[in-house]
């Protein structure tokens, strides 16, 4: 069996097989995440207090989530990531401008960008090393490392996906046919939707585990 | 060999043009515009939701007021990053279709928990030497 690689739309679906396709594959994201989340709500509602017990020195009790977690420094990953987002769409923007320099430079900001929010996260991360706070801590460790963890596996991923992209990938449109020019430009909006998803999940996180 | 597929599917293929396929240079420069308009509304919201957990209200409303800043964020994102706002039915159907399984799901973890005050609450009109 065959699928065809084309980025007509097919006339069945009315899109291409590759959007259908990542648009199924974040489906099934939405339930991985949506699992997580649902049990974050479960482990929540059925703790006396949360984040509750913090053993550092001494025994403290935790009341509120800022006052374990570096606040200021997820509110600096979250510009990042949305700025990450921006600088994603205007490269798929210069593509359809075939403006390639300019789409190398947005590609580029995208990845630093993404590098940026993970050096952010590895201080987070020592910062709760060094307090000897870890997932098998408490519940709300458990879950905050389980939910930003796997968070960081797909940035990680994407950052990889975008790199390619950036560098081995820009073969096919330096061929300079019309077609592949397509492809490319299709394969670049298709690394977008992984990517502003993963922003997306973000945008929820946030909230949930480090402000209420 | 091209893949099968119910007929249905040919009724969710609209014809309309998306954002994604045809574009002048014009509509780029335009949608390029917007892009900084739905960042600039992000980094606003954002502050908004970091604002408004420093205030000094209880867990319920901090929690809807903190899941409403979400939502408006991620439905920008999603219409307009992602193009949803121009886009297939069938996408469209492929995220309503997750999002029926997502709550569906949470409403299985709500329900267990409801259930399990139930159970509790059941054991007590038990007699003596029937709890497991």
């Amino acid at each position: 069996m065959q699928i065809p690689y084309e980025v007509t739309a097919r006339p069945d679906t009315g899109v291409n097989n590759a959007k259908l396709g990542i648009w199924l594959f974040l489906a099934s994201e939405v339930m991985l995440f949506g699992g997580l989340f649902a049990a974050y709500v479960f482990l929540r509602i059925g703790a006396d207090a949360w984040p509750g017990m913090m053993v550092y020195d001494t025994e403290m009790m935790a009341e509120r989530a800022d006052e374990i977690l570096n606040v200021p420094l997820a509110t600096l990953n979250t510009m990042i990531l949305i700025a990450s987002s921006v600088t994603m769409v205007m490269s798929w923007a210069a593509l359809k401008m075939d403006r390639f320099d300019r789409y190398k430079l947005y590609m580029g900001l995208t990845i630093l960008l993404a590098l940026g929010f993970l050096v952010v996260k590895a201080f987070e991360y020592g910062d709760k090393f060094d307090h000897h706070w870890y997932a098998s801590t408490n519940n709300f460790l458990g879950i905050y490392f389980v939910l930003t963890g796997l968070h960081a596996i797909h940035v990680t991923g994407g950052i990889v996906l975008n790199a390619y992209f950036w560098g081995p990938g820009t073969k096919l449109w330096k061929r300079g046919t019309p077609r592949d020019k397509a492809h490319f430009t299709n394969r670049i909006e298709v690394a977008g939707l992984y990517w502003h998803f993963v922003d997306l999940v973000w945008i929820f996180l946030f909230p949930m585990i480090y402000l209420i | 060999m091209d893949l099968p597929l119910p007929d249905d599917l040919f009724d969710l293929a609209d014809k309309r043009v998306t954002m994604a396929e045809e574009m002048t240079l014009e509509d780029v420069r335009k949608h390029m515009k917007v892009y900084l308009w739905v960042f600039t509304s992000l980094a606003i919201l954002t502050v908004v939701t970091v604002l408004v957990s420093y205030l000094s209200i209880s867990f319920t409303p901090a929690l809807l007021i903190a899941l409403a800043i979400a939502t408006l964020k991620a439905t920008l994102v999603a219409l307009y990053f992602m193009h949803l706002v121009s886009e297939r039915q069938v996408i469209l159907w492929v995220l309503l279709v997750s999002g029926i399984f997502l709550i569906a799901m949470f409403a299985l973890f709500i329900g267990a928990h409801a259930d399990q005050e139930t159970i509790a609450a059941l054991i007590k009109f038990l007699p003596t030497g029937h709890v497991a």
